[in-house]
C-alpha cells in the first residue's frame, strides 16, 4: 500500500496535464486513508477520505476550471531542486534510521497513551479517546482550529469576490 | 554483506519513515522545481500529507488497536497523534484553499499561472 502511494507521487511529479494531477491527488488521498485505517487511526481516516481526497480534489478541479489544465514545459535545468531533494532524503534517512522501530510498544512515543485511554471513560464519559482527547483536554486547540476555518473563509471572500461578475462595477 | 543485511533490516522496520521521506522531498522537489501555481500547491500538500504518515506511524503499536475503549481489548494505538492530526488536515484544506483562491486571482491579473510568464511581465512593466 505505502509503495502504491509512491508509485503514485511519482506520477504526480511527472504528468504535466493538471486535470490528471487532481485525479492522481484524489486517489493519493484515498490510499492514504487506507494507510491511516491500517495504523488504527479510523477517524483521521474518515477526515482524509472526506476533507483531503472530498474538498481538497474539488477545490483543485475549481481552480483549474478557472485557471488554465495544462502545464509549460520546465525552460530550468533540473540539476539544482534534485540535488536539493536528494540532499534533504539523505539527511532525513540517517535521521529516521535513530527512531525507534515501527509498532514498538515500549518506544518513547508512547509513554503517555496509556494514560489518557485509563483516564478517558472516568473523567469525560467518552468511549472514543480521540473524540475525549479532540472535544475535552485539546478544547481550546479545536477552538483555534475553528478560527482557521473561519479565516480562510473570509480570506476567499475577499480574494474571489471584487474579480466575480464582470459587468458588477468591477474596479479593479 | 552483513551490511547490506542490515540495511534490509531498518528498511523492514522503519518502511513507513522511508515513505515518509520520499513522500516528503517529492513535495519538496515540485515546489522548487515546477513554476506552475497549482502544482506548487499540490507539492505543498504532498509534503503535509507526509508528515501525517510519520505522525501516525509512530502512534501505531503492533498488535493493537483503534483507540476506542472496549472491554475485548487492551492494547491501544496511541490516541494523541491522531487528534493533532485531524487539526493539521482541516488547517491544510483551508491553507490549500486559501491558495487556490490566490492563484484563482493571478490568473485574472496575470492572465498566467506560470512563474516565469508573471516574472517577465513584471519585468517588462514600467
Amino acid at each position: 500500500m505505502l509503495t502504491l502511494i509512491a508509485v503514485t507521487t511519482i506520477g504526480i511529479v511527472r504528468v504535466r496535464n493538471l486535470f490528471a494531477v487532481a485525479v492522481l491527488t484524489s486517489i493519493y488521498s484515498f490510499l492514504m486513508a487506507s494507510v491511516m485505517l491500517v495504523l488504527d487511526a479510523v477517524d483521521v481516516a474518515l477526515t482524509e477520505a472526506s476533507v483531503g481526497a472530498g474538498i481538497g480534489t474539488v477545490l483543485l478541479l475549481g481552480t483549474l476550471y478557472l485557471t488554465k489544465t495544462e502545464e509549460a514545459r520546465p525552460v530550468h535545468s533540473v540539476a539544482l531542486p534534485l540535488f536539493v531533494a536528494v540532499g534533504t532524503a539523505a539527511i532525513l534517512i540517517w535521521g529516521v534510521s535513530a527512531t525507534p522501530p515501527f509498532g514498538a510498544a515500549d518506544s518513547p512515543v508512547q509513554l503517555a497513551g496509556p494514560d489518557y485511554i485509563q483516564r478517558s471513560i472516568a473523567e469525560t464519559g467518552i468511549a472514543n479517546v480521540v473524540s475525549s482527547v479532540l472535544a475535552s483536554y485539546r478544547g481550546f486547540d479545536t477552538l483555534g482550529e475553528t478560527v482557521v476555518i473561519f479565516t480562510a473563509g473570509i480570506a476567499i471572500l475577499m480574494l474571489l469576490k471584487r474579480a466575480a461578475p464582470p459587468g458588477a462595477g468591477g474596479k479593479d | 554483506m552483513t551490511e547490506l543485511v542490515k540495511l534490509g533490516g531498518d528498511l523492514a522496520s522503519h518502511y513507513n519513515q522511508w515513505i515518509t521521506v520520499f513522500l516528503m522531498v517529492s513535495g519538496l522537489y515540485i515546489v522548487i522545481a515546477r513554476g506552475n501555481m497549482v502544482k506548487k500547491l499540490v507539492g505543498l500538500s504532498l509534503f503535509q500529507t507526509s508528515v501525517y504518515l510519520l505522525y501516525l506511524s509512530a502512534g501505531k503499536i503492533l498488535g493493537g488497536t483503534a483507540p476506542i475503549i472496549d472491554p475485548a481489548f487492551t492494547v491501544y494505538s496511541h490516541p494523541l497523534p491522531h487528534v493533532l492530526i485531524l487539526t493539521a488536515i482541516v488547517v491544510g484544506v483551508a491553507t490549500l484553499a486559501v491558495g487556490l483562491a490566490l492563484v484563482v486571482r493571478i490568473n485574472e491579473a496575470y492572465g498566467t499561472i506560470e512563474e516565469d510568464d508573471i516574472f517577465e511581465q513584471d519585468d517588462n512593466r514600467p
